[in-house]
C-alpha cells in the first residue's frame, strides 16, 4: 500500500504519529495488565483486564500500519518488543506507576478523555486507514471513559478517605497532562494535510470533560502550572527501562525464537 | 479438577429406608435425575457440601489468576498477551458465576472471601505451584485446564442447577483455553532447541501436580460416597485421573515430549495407560499451606482485599448519598 502523502513526503511524521498512538495503547495496556488479580473487587478485575485487552487489539492495529508506513518490513511485534525506551513515543502519562487503584483510575480516565477526543477527531482523517482504525478503537475507548468517569465520581464523593486519595492522584498526575496537548512540526504538517487535529485544538473538549467530571466528584481542578514532557519524542522517565525489561524479556533472550 | 476432597459432614451414606419423608422424596427426584433448584427443600448437608464444593471452586480461578497474570507482562508477542488477558478475564468470569451460584445456597461473596483469607476455605493445591517460564504458560492450559474440564465436564450434569448451569459455559471457555495452551506449546516444540527444552522443563514440572489435581484415591471415602449418591460428584477420582492421562500422554507423544513417569506404559489389556502413584505426602504438604507459592498467592488475595476496603467503602457511601439525595431531592422541590 503507497504511503499518503504528507508535506514532508517521506511518511517520517505519519510514521512517528503511528508509534506515539500505538505506544499510548501499548504501555497503559501494560500498567493496566500489572494489576491482574489484585484488584480490590472481583468485578474490577474483569474490568481492567477487558480495558487492557482492548489497548493490547488497538497498539496492534496503530503498530501495523507504523510498520507499513515505515516500509522497513518492521511488524507491531518488532516495534513493540525491539525498540529501546529512546524510540518509544508514549506520554509520560502513560508510564506512571499504578500505585493505589485510585491513581490507576485517574490517570485513566485523564488519558480517557484525551483519547476519545481524540479518536472522534481521527474518524474523518484524510487517510483512511487511520479513519477505520479510530472508528473501531472509539467505540472501545467511549465505555473506557464511562467506566473511568463514573468512578472518578463515585470515589471523589464517597469517603473522607476516598476523595482524599482521588484528590492526591489528581494533583501528583496533572503536571503530567500537558504533553498531551503539546504539538511539534510533525503535529503541524499532519494537521495541515488533514491527516491528524492539531494537538491543541483537543485541550477544549478534554477540558469539558474533565472540568464537569471533577465538579461532579467535588474534586479540585489543580491549577496549570508547570507540565512535564518528553514522551512523545522518546524522552522519558526512568521507569520505561523497567517496563520494557520485562516486556521485551523474552523477544530479547531468545533473538531468534518465534512465539 | 478445581475441588478437592470436599466434605460432606456425614459418617454414612443413608438408605432411603433411613430417611424422613421429606429426604426421601429429594433423595428420589436426585435419583430420577431432577435438578434441584435454590429455593427447594434440600438437607442441610447437601447445601454445605455445595457451598464448599463451589466456593473452593470459586476461590481455585481467582486465586488461578495468579500465577498466569505472572506472565501476562512477559508475553512473547502482542497476540499471545491479548489472548493471556482474555484467558485471564475468563478465569475472572468463571470466579463471579461460580460465585453467584454458591450465593444461591445462602452465604455472600463476603463471607467465602473471608474464609478464603482466613484459611478455612481452600482452593485447588495446583496454583501453589510457580510459573517459571512462559512454557509454564502452555503447560497450565494444556494439563492444568485439561484436568479442570475432566471433572468439569461431569458437573454439568450435577444435581444443583445453578452449579450445572454455571459449568456448561464454563467449559465451553474452558476446552478453548486447552487448545489455547496446546498451541503455545506446539509453536515451541518446533522453534529453537532452547524452546524445547522449557517445553520439556515445563511438562517435568506440571505433570504430577497436575495428577495430583483429582485428588487421592476416593474408593473408600465416604464423603466421595455420599457426593455421589447426590449426584454432586460422578465419577472417582481414579477413574477422572485414567482418562486424564490416555488422553494426554498421546498429545505428549504428538509435542514430542517425554512424560516424566519411568512407570508409564500401555495396557492393553485395560485399553488404558498403567502410570505410577504421584507423590501423595508433597499434595498433603501443598494442601496444608506449605507449597511453594501458598504464602505468596494467599498473601496476594489478603492484600488486594485488604488495600482495596476504601474502594469498597467509598463506592457504598456515594450509593448512600446518592439514594438520599433521590429521596429528598422531590421534598425539597415541593
Amino acid at each position: 500500500m503507497s504511503v499518503t502523502p504528507t508535506p514532508s513526503g517521506d511518511g517520517t511524521v505519519l510514521f512517528e504519529f503511528l508509534q506515539r498512538m500505538g505506544d499510548n495503547a501499548l504501555i497503559l495496556g501494560h500498567r493496566l495488565s500489572e494489576w491482574c488479580g489484585h484488584a480490590p473487587a472481583l468485578e474490577e478485575d474483569i474490568a481492567l483486564a477487558n480495558t487492557a485487552l482492548d489497548l493490547i487489539g488497538q497498539t496492534q492495529l496503530w503498530l501495523g500500519l507504523a510498520g507499513e508506513v515505515e516500509g522497513k518490513g518492521r511488524t507491531a511485534d518488532n516495534l513493540a518488543y525491539l525498540r529501546d525506551a529512546t524510540e518509544f513515543r508514549n506520554v509520560l502519562l502513560v508510564e506512571r506507576p499504578n500505585g493505589d487503584f485510585g491513581k490507576t483510575l485517574m490517570r485513566q480516565f485523564l488519558f480517557d478523555a484525551w483519547h476519545l477526543v481524540i479518536l472522534q477527531a481521527l474518524r474523518s482523517a484524510a487517510d483512511k486507514r487511520i479513519a477505520d482504525i479510530a472508528e473501531k478503537a472509539a467505540k472501545e475507548v467511549a465505555y473506557h471513559l464511562d467506566r473511568s468517569r463514573d468512578l472518578i465520581v463515585r470515589l471523589g464523593d464517597g469517603t473522607a478517605e476516598s476523595h482524599r486519595r482521588m484528590q492526591e492522584a489528581l494533583d501528583e498526575l496533572w503536571p503530567y497532562t500537558g504533553e498531551l496537548f503539546i504539538g511539534d512540526t510533525g503535529d503541524a504538517e499532519l494537521a495541515a494535510a488533514g491527516i491528524i487535529p492539531a494537538p491543541e485544538s483537543l485541550k477544549g473538549a478534554w477540558d469539558d470533560v474533565v472540568g464537569e467530571t471533577l465538579a461532579e466528584a467535588t474534586l479540585k481542578k489543580p491549577a496549570d502550572g508547570y507540565m512535564h514532557k518528553g514522551g512523545k519524542r522518546g524522552v522519558h522517565t526512568e521507569h520505561m527501562g523497567f517496563i520494557l525489561a520485562e516486556m521485551q524479556f523474552l523477544q530479547r533472550a531468545y533473538p531468534c525464537a518465534t512465539w | 479438577m478445581y475441588a478437592q476432597m470436599v466434605k460432606t459432614d456425614g459418617t454414612r451414606v443413608k438408605s432411603l429406608d433411613d430417611m424422613e419423608p421429606e429426604e426421601r422424596a429429594f433423595q428420589q427426584r436426585i435419583e430420577a435425575g431432577q435438578k434441584i433448584e435454590p429455593k427447594e427443600w434440600m438437607p442441610e448437608a447437601y447445601r454445605k457440601t455445595l457451598v464448599r464444593q463451589i466456593s473452593q471452586h470459586a476461590h481455585s480461578e481467582i486465586v488461578g489468576q495468579l500465577p498466569e497474570g505472572n506472565w501476562i507482562t512477559r508475553a512473547p508477542t502482542l497476540e499471545r498477551k491479548a489472548i493471556l488477558l482474555a484467558k485471564v478475564q475468563d478465569e475472572a468470569g468463571h470466579g463471579l458465576y461460580l460465585y453467584c451460584a454458591a450465593e444461591t445456597l445462602g452465604i455472600s461473596r463476603d463471607e467465602m472471601y473471608e474464609q478464603l483469607h482466613s484459611g478455612k476455605a481452600k482452593y485447588s493445591s495446583i496454583f501453589n505451584y510457580p510459573t517459571l517460564s512462559w512454557a509454564d504458560i502452555g503447560a497450565i492450559g494444556w494439563l492444568v485446564d485439561g484436568a479442570a474440564i475432566m471433572n468439569q465436564v461431569p458437573l454439568q450434569r450435577c444435581s444443583y442447577g445453578p452449579y450445572a448451569r454455571a459449568m456448561v459455559r464454563i467449559c465451553k471457555e474452558e476446552s478453548f483455553h486447552q487448545r489455547q495452551g496446546f498451541d503455545i506449546l506446539a509453536k515451541m516444540v518446533k522453534g529453537t532447541p532452547a524452546q524445547k527444552a522449557m517445553v520439556q522443563d515445563a511438562l517435568d514440572r506440571w505433570w504430577w501436580p497436575s495428577l495430583m489435581m483429582f485428588g487421592p484415591s476416593d474408593d473408600a471415602s465416604v464423603h466421595s460416597a455420599q457426593s455421589m449418591a447426590w449426584k454432586i460428584k460422578q465419577n472417582s477420582n481414579d477413574e477422572l485421573r485414567q482418562k486424564f492421562v490416555d488422553q494426554t500422554v498421546p498429545q505428549a507423544d504428538y509435542l514430542g515430549l517425554t512424560v516424566p513417569d519411568p512407570e508409564l506404559k500401555w495396557n492393553e489389556t485395560k485399553g488404558g495407560y498403567d502410570f505410577g502413584e504421584p507423590d501423595w505426602k508433597e499434595f498433603f504438604e501443598v494442601i496444608a499451606g506449605n507449597g511453594l507459592c501458598n504464602a505468596e498467592r494467599l498473601g496476594a488475595r489478603r492484600k488486594a482485599w485488604d488495600d482495596g476496603a476504601w474502594f469498597r467503602e467509598g463506592l457504598l457511601a456515594h450509593a448512600a448519598k446518592a439514594e438520599a439525595r433521590r429521596t429528598t431531592a422531590p421534598a425539597a422541590a415541593e
